[in-house]
């Protein structure tokens, strides 16, 4: 026996509308951990020949006016001292940041630099504006050739799921207050191209079906049927994907964490809604547009 | 069996997983890195307006070109010099050994002046011909001056009058050295002393030489990637797509048998391709371009999937399994092709709208796109003709079907 999805649409309705009203609160409430591809400000990893402790860094740091910076040490033994610093200072000309860099050099001996990363101010604005137009322009798009392959009522179904994908990979990341930085929105724009996929095959199938449709088999039953034939294609293209994102993840490197972290949720996020969303959605887009065609 | 077409699938199988042993890793290496993977710093310079400076679209070509001259002095392999919009200047400097002393040199206005013991302007960095750094007795770096003939004849009226004076010469209106006139200098030479070492009088000497920033510019952004962290990346990227690429080719092998290392041939030559059009197209391998390739597998599996998805059915429908294979793949097509548009929509919309690193996540999954339609259809669809011409088996366990019970068939 198979689970009816189709007949259960309320409740898969309900679930993620609790999800989302989780996301719109925590974005209220706790807001957005802004790396400083947004706020600006610098962050400079460095790997040290010799062992220093946080005070000895903080004591450089203030004498060029960064004295309030985060200092961590990474894989220290004592927790005193460490050869690895970890340094996040707030918005910094970068000729001051680099010349406290290399006074470090003079007062702390020798060190390489892993990663020195310094934004200015300005481009934060920017950046979230850029995102938003891209990942909106996508969903423009997505309706445009959705609407053109198949008809507006798929468009539309297909592009409220990934409203819904993006939106709950956003709200994960103020829920979690993981890390927003530049890659996020690549992550966003790669979910959107992933998830439409899966839906647009389901889709494609409802359009199969519905050349083959029988008068006395209703829409419900004809959706139903097609979300599980392309079952087995949905469940192994979400697994082999989400494994190589997973992969990725776990040995890909700290530097691509978050931009992977994103995907897996919006992957995992985007097969739900291909499977228990989309097909009821444009069932209920067409009935509404049935139903105002009797009354008029 | 008709060994004739077996041995075609097997010569044409063997050709491409032999290649593939052989030529993955040069090929792989061959590919221009980002800043990410091989160390680097990239840096966005914005031009800033000041009261005597606009900032325009000439000026900030000349900017650009007097950058340009700087960087090519450093001596980089590949360094790029880009004009963003319309006051934003990129560089990048792959591999660069001392990132503070490069971006100190590119910003700086670098105006010369020499002036008179009353502050007078006389000599501007416009009356040089040439700079060179200059090692004199022995252990003293200085830089030499040569004039060009206007200079050195405002240079020789300059020392002329000024004997037994001072005179100031500064950069950016800072004093590099004021030495006291001992007599008059009518050669068109001058020296700069003051520098602490060689390389500090190198780098002015390229300054000089390239000539003054024509409008005001500001670091806006700068991220230096250490030569460790990059082949950190590096490494950590080849098991990543080792493990990545293991999974998905056991994954076929075991839920589709047969038909699954066909497809598994086929995503071998989709990689070497992938890797070989970036190539061509000098495109940059970034970290989060190889994140790219790798998703880029595991959805051009996905049409591989689809089209046995549909193989199974036709065979479970009563078909054999050759027509069941042609059915499957036309059936896929139109699937396939409009679910790869919508992602390479997204792909297109991330090219144009983002930089460095990212971009080139745009460019693997794009063309990755493009490219798996044409592996995973016709590729495929070559070599199972072969197999399935040369009637090696018909087994249902090996092709992953089930054919229609005969009492059920109608």
């Amino acid at each position: 026996m198979r689970f009816p999805i189709v007949k259960h649409f309320k409740y898969f309705m309900g679930l993620t509308i609790l999800v989302l009203l989780i996301g719109v609160v925590s974005i209220f409430t706790r807001g957005f951990n802004m790396g400083i591809d947004f706020t600006g400000g610098s962050i400079v990893d460095l790997t040290f020949t010799n062992e220093v402790s946080v005070a000895q860094v903080r004591d450089v740091l203030d004498k060029h006016g960064m004295g309030n910076s985060i200092i961590q040490l990474e894989n220290s033994t004592d927790n005193e001292k460490s050869k690895s610093v970890l340094i996040r200072t707030g918005l910094v000309e970068d000729e001051e940041l680099r010349a406290a860099v290399n006074d470090m050099k003079t007062v702390l001996g020798d060190y390489q630099i892993n990663r020195m990363e310094n934004i200015g101010a300005t481009i934060g604005e920017e950046l979230i504006e850029q995102a938003a137009m891209a990942v909106v322009l996508s969903w423009l798009l997505m309706i445009v050739y959705i609407t053109y392959r198949f008809e507006f009522n798929f468009a539309v179904a297909a592009v409220a799921a990934l409203v819904i994908d993006v939106f709950v990979t956003i709200s994960y990341f103020s829920f979690f207050q993981m890390e927003l930085d530049s890659s996020f929105v690549a992550a966003l724009l790669t979910v959107v191209g992933f998830s439409i996929n899966g839906t647009v095959v389901i889709f494609d199938r409802i359009r199969e079906n519905l050349k083959l449709h029988r008068r006395s088999e209703g829409l419900e039953e004809l959706v139903e049927t097609s979300i599980w034939q392309c079952m087995t294609r949905t469940v192994y293209t979400e697994s082999t994907a989400l494994f190589a994102v997973l992969v990725i993840f776990l040995y890909g490197g700290a530097t691509i964490h978050n931009f992977m972290f994103a995907m897996l949720v919006g992957f995992a996020s985007g097969g739900y809604t291909s499977i228990c969303l989309a097909g009821p959605m444009w069932i209920k887009m067409r009935e509404r547009k049935n139903h105002k065609a009797v009354q008029a | 069996m008709r060994w004739n077409e077996l041995g075609k699938f097997l010569i044409i199988s063997l050709a491409i997983i032999g290649g593939f042993i052989m030529y993955i890793s040069p090929l792989a290496n061959s590919i221009k890195q980002g800043l990410d993977l091989q160390g680097g710093t990239h840096v966005v310079l914005q031009a800033v307006e000041t009261p005597d400076a606009k900032v325009d679209d000439d000026a900030l070509n000349r900017t650009v070109k007097i950058i340009e001259r700087r960087v090519n002095e450093l001596g980089l392999t590949e360094p790029v010099i880009q004009r963003q919009g319309k006051d934003r200047i990129i560089v990048e400097l792959p591999g660069i050994k001392d990132p503070d002393q490069a971006i100190k040199m590119l910003g700086r206005t670098a105006m010369l002046e020499f002036k008179d013991i009353n502050g007078t302007t006389v000599l501007t960095g416009k009356d040089l011909r040439d700079a060179r750094a200059q090692m004199i007795g022995g252990n003293q770096s200085v830089v030499g001056l040569e004039f060009t003939d206007e200079g050195g004849a405002k240079f020789a009226d300059l020392t002329a009058r000024n004997i037994g004076r001072p005179i100031s010469i500064l950069l950016d209106g800072e004093v590099l050295t004021s030495p006291v006139v001992q007599e008059a200098i009518t050669g068109g030479k001058a020296q700069i002393s003051g520098s602490r070492t060689m390389e500090e009088a190198e780098h002015l000497a390229i300054l000089l030489r390239s000539g003054s920033l024509p409008v005001k510019i500001e670091i806006m952004e700068n991220r230096t990637v250490g030569p460790t962290l990059g082949q950190d990346s590096k490494e950590k990227s080849v098991v990543a797509f080792s493990i990545a690429i293991a999974g998905i080719f056991i994954f076929m092998l075991l839920f589709y048998r047969i038909p699954g290392i066909v497809a598994d041939i086929a995503l071998l030559l989709y990689v070497m391709l992938l890797l070989l059009i970036m190539r061509y197209l000098d495109a940059t391998l970034t970290l989060p371009g190889i994140a790219g390739i790798i998703l880029s597998i595991a959805m051009a599996i996905d049409a591989n999937v689809l089209i046995f998805e549909h193989f199974k059915e036709e065979v479970a429908g009563g078909k054999t399994l050759r027509s069941a294979m042609d059915k499957g793949f036309s059936r896929a097509f139109v699937t396939i092709f409009d679910s790869n548009i919508t992602t390479l929509i997204a792909a297109v919309i991330l090219f144009y709208l983002g930089t460095g690193p990212i971009r080139g996540f745009a460019v693997t999954l794009g063309l990755g796109v493009i490219l798996s339609m044409f592996t995973a259809i016709t590729v495929t669809k070559f070599l199972m003709n072969f197999l399935l011409a040369s009637n090696l088996t018909k087994n249902g366990f090996l092709y992953g079907v089930k054919y229609p019970k005969k009492e059920a068939a109608k």
